[in-house]
């Protein structure tokens, strides 16, 4: 099977390259070129790029069905251009045994739209006092280890883990929380919090996680990815640990760059989020740690929600906001503010997720995975439910318009979604 | 920003929900159409039959006998029909879902809904979602807003001071729980109030208050001084002992009212307090009972105030 | 346009009028803002025991729903006990007479008077109610989509005039 992009805007975010050109795949990867396609994509006026990789996208399997299915979150996948995702263990039962990650990965691969990479419990049920089968896990399959949005309070579990997962050189995937400064809280500890009459989460609930974090990766050498990082003192921070030589890497979930408390506004329960949106300082800084490097790359945190549980009071109702098919308008979005080229824009959502992940996707070069996304970066389009194939239409977004509509999406040479 | 909720596309009141983004001159309106019903609340026939053939229900998913009580009164003497759900204990309405209920109370043909729920917003909630004929008014959100106690506030601190230019208000406790003190702040700001204090130890002040408008203090002597208005928060008797206060004892001595305390601010100083007190903790009988004391008259005017609210959500103003 | 009345002949008139029926128990009672204006000249006139009674019918009016408040509703002032008096009820201008409706309404919640008399500067046609003044001052046609109203201007001076039915 080989397959030809012809005509398109290559862009490598990984080498910089952006030239017009054609893209061979044969066999599953990408190919110096030659020989006669079996297919050719017409991408003439398009971008074509890596496709992206996600590294935090809830597809609701197991026990969330209700909310979404596999099916319907692989299809909003490929539906914004997503060939690669890792997805954090808060299932229920959550990824803690091999067997649920055995069957998550098969499931998925019988699919055959985007790659899924599990990402495995770190504690027992995530609760935070045993460790789970770590090896066992990685052998199923999984990436890296996490405890999505769950804090694990004892801190010497929290040591221990560490240092198991640093025997092995497992990635660990952390969010930066405490857990008793968040308790009951639903929004940034600020100005908007205190008018709306709702509990807040000072920023230093990161901060005082991110500095006992920063001890024990000292301490126990663990390679740790901190997970959406929330705050401009949580940046700064993050900017000295990596200067000093930390073996760390850092995500922001795509809306912390765009919104703010501020968007609140009346009880939005579409704005209420994991970590809660932070001031317009702290977006601000977020938005620039990105283009600088202090923060590798930007995920979608995609949590589908029924509507039924956004309709309700803002502290009642669950976090989260559905991301796939948000992703690359929103990175776009994020690229024009700061000024950047497409390949620099595009970095972030391929080539340094990849790095985080140790996959050869993320670069359109021989021999690297025949993912890739073809787009229309000038293309508008108006969010709204009927326009996402996600079950989750739980989104900020709803009724703006973003530029950024992707055309063809091709996992491992293969089609898998053409618009 | 999407448009006020609370009100209508001509700018008029179509919910209230809360004080804050309500302009000056509804607020005014408010205070004036109470002023005429203090009239009506005066006669031998305390009712009048503007509300007739309406219903109002009184949606009650946090348990206040008094406040509903106040709402069923001003609603009883304009001549509604009220009906009393009290959600918090009914098994009928317990695991439904807030709209559900709305909704289900809605096809019975209601034409106000006066909601308190435990959640900040909630009210917001059930507004978006009533028919263009419904009215919503906050009866108390969280900690978010308790509009018609802040207005009836508003309308004592007018009542005894006549104008609110040169007016310097405490507020003093738990501020940090207090939808209250937010409605109030939200209302003395609106009238142009120079100098609002709140007063409590840092615990109990939320994160960023000053950008409400108002001066922190964390003394009663600093915070007194000069004041013409004093209002005391309830202090909610599950937040007496442990991490925000250590016992209602020390509470009381630092920033419990005391006559002696009140000596500070200016002599002709009112008291205010919604109630249900604690005496002995945020306020001492000698003050609660004193002639500064004008907690009883706000109980008065909030019936007045909680009429001219609900006729005018109903008739547009 | 025919010439409008001058409004103090006319509650000269009226006062006159009255006087006949002045006796221990009458009061009077203006109704918000017109007919307050009228009662004052009148009440002053005819010299009346009791003050004079200021209604505001904004909270009895029968096009609430339609209309809503009032714009200004004022606090309704009767500084005496309804009961068992001879009220005379004073008004402006009689037109739909659904004024009259809501002011005899809200006067039954303040007591029982023994009777009530109404007494209006002018009458004009446009009846809605079974309703008629038992002292007119004027009787007025108004042209088609017209309005009469009376005005007071900063000096107190008082004069009727047609404008223009909104």
């Amino acid at each position: 099977m080989k397959l030809l992009v012809k005509g398109g805007r290559v862009i490598d975010p990984a080498s910089g390259r952006d030239a017009v050109g054609d893209v061979f795949i044969a066999d599953g990867k990408i190919v110096q070129g030659g020989g006669t396609p079996d297919r050719t994509v017409d991408a003439k006026g398009l971008v074509v790029a890596p496709g992206l990789i996600d590294l935090a996208a809830r597809l609701r399997e197991p026990g969330h069905e209700h909310k979404a299915t596999l099916e319907s979150e692989m299809d909003a996948a490929v539906a914004g251009g997503v060939t690669s995702l890792a997805c954090p263990p808060d299932t229920d039962p959550p990824l803690d045994e091999p067997g649920l990650v055995d069957m998550l990965r098969r499931r998925a691969k019988a699919l055959s739209r985007a790659r899924v990479y599990p990402v495995g419990a770190l504690t027992v049920k995530l609760e935070g006092r045993q460790l789970t089968e770590m090896a066992e896990l990685a052998e199923a399959g999984c990436v890296a280890f996490s405890q999505a949005n769950v804090p694990v309070s004892d801190t010497q579990v929290l040591w221990r883990a560490l240092q198991y997962a640093a025997t092995f050189d497992f990635p660990v995937w952390l969010r930066a929380e405490d857990a008793w400064l968040a308790k009951d809280g639903v929004a940034h500890d600020g100005e908007v919090a205190t008018r709306l009459g709702l509990a807040g989460i000072p920023a230093f609930a990161e901060t005082i996680a991110l500095a006992q974090l920063f001890e024990l990766v000292r301490a126990t050498g663990a390679r740790v990815h901190v997970c959406r990082v929330s705050s401009a003192a949580g940046v700064a921070m993050l900017r000295r640990a990596r200067h000093d030589g930390l073996p760390l890497t850092c995500d922001v979930g795509i809306h912390h760059l765009h919104l703010s408390d501020m968007d609140l506004g009346y009880f939005d329960s579409h704005c209420r989020l994991e970590p809660p949106l932070r001031s317009q300082r702290d977006r601000e800084a977020l938005a620039a740690a990105l283009a600088d490097g202090t923060i590798d790359c930007a995920v979608s945190d995609h949590t589908p929600v029924d509507e039924d549980q956004k309709l309700l009071p803002f502290a009642e109702a669950e976090p989260g906001a559905t991301g796939l098919e948000l992703l690359l308008p929103l990175a776009l979005k994020w690229g024009v503010e700061r000024k950047l080229n497409l390949a620099q824009t595009l970095a972030r959502v391929t080539s340094a997720p990849a790095r985080v992940l140790g996959v050869a996707s993320g670069r359109i070069e021989p021999g690297a995975p025949g993912d890739l996304v073809v787009f229309d970066p000038q293309a508008h389009w108006r969010v709204s439910p009927g326009e996402l194939r996600s079950q989750g239409r739980n989104t900020p977004f709803l009724g703006v318009e973003l530029a950024g509509r992707v055309r063809t999406t091709i996992v491992a040479g293969h089609v898998v979604f053409e618009a | 920003m999407q448009r006020n909720p609370q009100l209508n596309e001509h700018g008029e009141l179509q919910h209230l929900l809360s004080i804050e983004g309500l302009p000056r001159e509804i607020l005014l309106k408010i205070l004036d159409t109470a002023e005429s019903f203090a009239g009506v609340t005066e006669r031998d026939i305390k009712k009048v039959p503007l509300l007739r053939g309406k219903s109002v229900f009184n949606l009650f998913f946090e348990g206040s006998t008094r406040t509903r009580t106040t709402f069923e009164i001003a609603a009883k003497r304009l001549s509604a029909d009220v009906i009393n759900l009290n959600v918090a204990v009914s098994s009928t309405y317990k695991g439904e879902s807030l709209l559900d209920t709305v909704a289900n109370l809605s096809a019975m043909q209601a034409d106000i809904f006066v909601v308190r729920h435990g959640s900040s917003g909630a009210p917001f909630l059930v507004a978006r979602h009533v028919k263009p004929h419904e009215h919503v008014i906050n009866a108390g959100d969280g900690r978010h807003a308790h509009p018609t106690q802040g207005l009836l506030d508003l309308y004592t601190i007018r009542h005894y001071k006549k104008d609110f230019g040169a007016l310097t208000v405490a507020i003093v406790g738990d501020v940090l729980h207090s939808r209250v003190a937010r409605s109030l702040i939200h209302g003395l700001t609106t009238f142009g109030v120079p100098e609002v204090r709140v007063i409590g130890p840092q615990t109990l002040i939320p994160a960023g208050a000053a950008a409400l408008g108002v001066r922190v203090c964390h003394s009663m002597r600093e915070g007194l001084k000069g004041a013409d208005v004093v209002v005391m928060l309830r202090l909610q008797n599950e937040r007496m002992s442990g991490a925000l206060l250590p016992s209602a004892q020390e509470f009381n001595k630092h920033y419990g009212m005391t006559a002696e305390k009140l000596a500070l601010a200016k002599a002709d100083a009112i008291v205010m307090h919604p109630g249900p007190m604690n005496r002995g903790v945020e306020i001492d009988s000698a003050v609660a009972d004193g002639p500064h004391s004008v907690i009883l008259p706000q109980v008065t005017f909030g019936i007045a105030v909680r009429m001219a609210v609900m006729s005018m959500v109903v008739g547009g103003a | 346009m025919a010439s409008l009345p001058d409004v103090e002949q006319l509650c000269e008139r009226l006062a006159r009028e009255l006087a006949a029926r002045v006796g221990p128990t009458t009061a009077m009672i203006g109704i918000h803002t017109g007919g307050a204006w009228v009662a004052g000249r009148l009440h002053a006139a005819l010299g009346l025991k009791e003050p004079l009674g200021l209604l505001d019918i904004a909270f009895y009016r029968d096009d609430y729903a339609k209309q809503g408040l009032a714009k200004d509703p004022k606090r309704s002032k009767i500084p005496f006990a309804v009961e068992g008096k001879d009220l005379l009820l004073v008004d402006d201008v009689l037109h739909t007479g659904r004024t009259v409706r809501a002011a005899i309404n809200e006067l039954f919640d303040y007591g029982r008077p023994a009777s009530i008399a109404l007494v209006v500067l002018a009458e004009r046609d446009g009846r809605q109610l079974p309703i008629c003044a038992q002292h007119a001052g004027a009787k007025i046609k108004v042209p088609a989509g017209m309005r009469l109203r009376l005005k007071r201007d900063d000096q107190g001076g008082l004069r009727l005039e047609f404008v223009h039915a909104a």
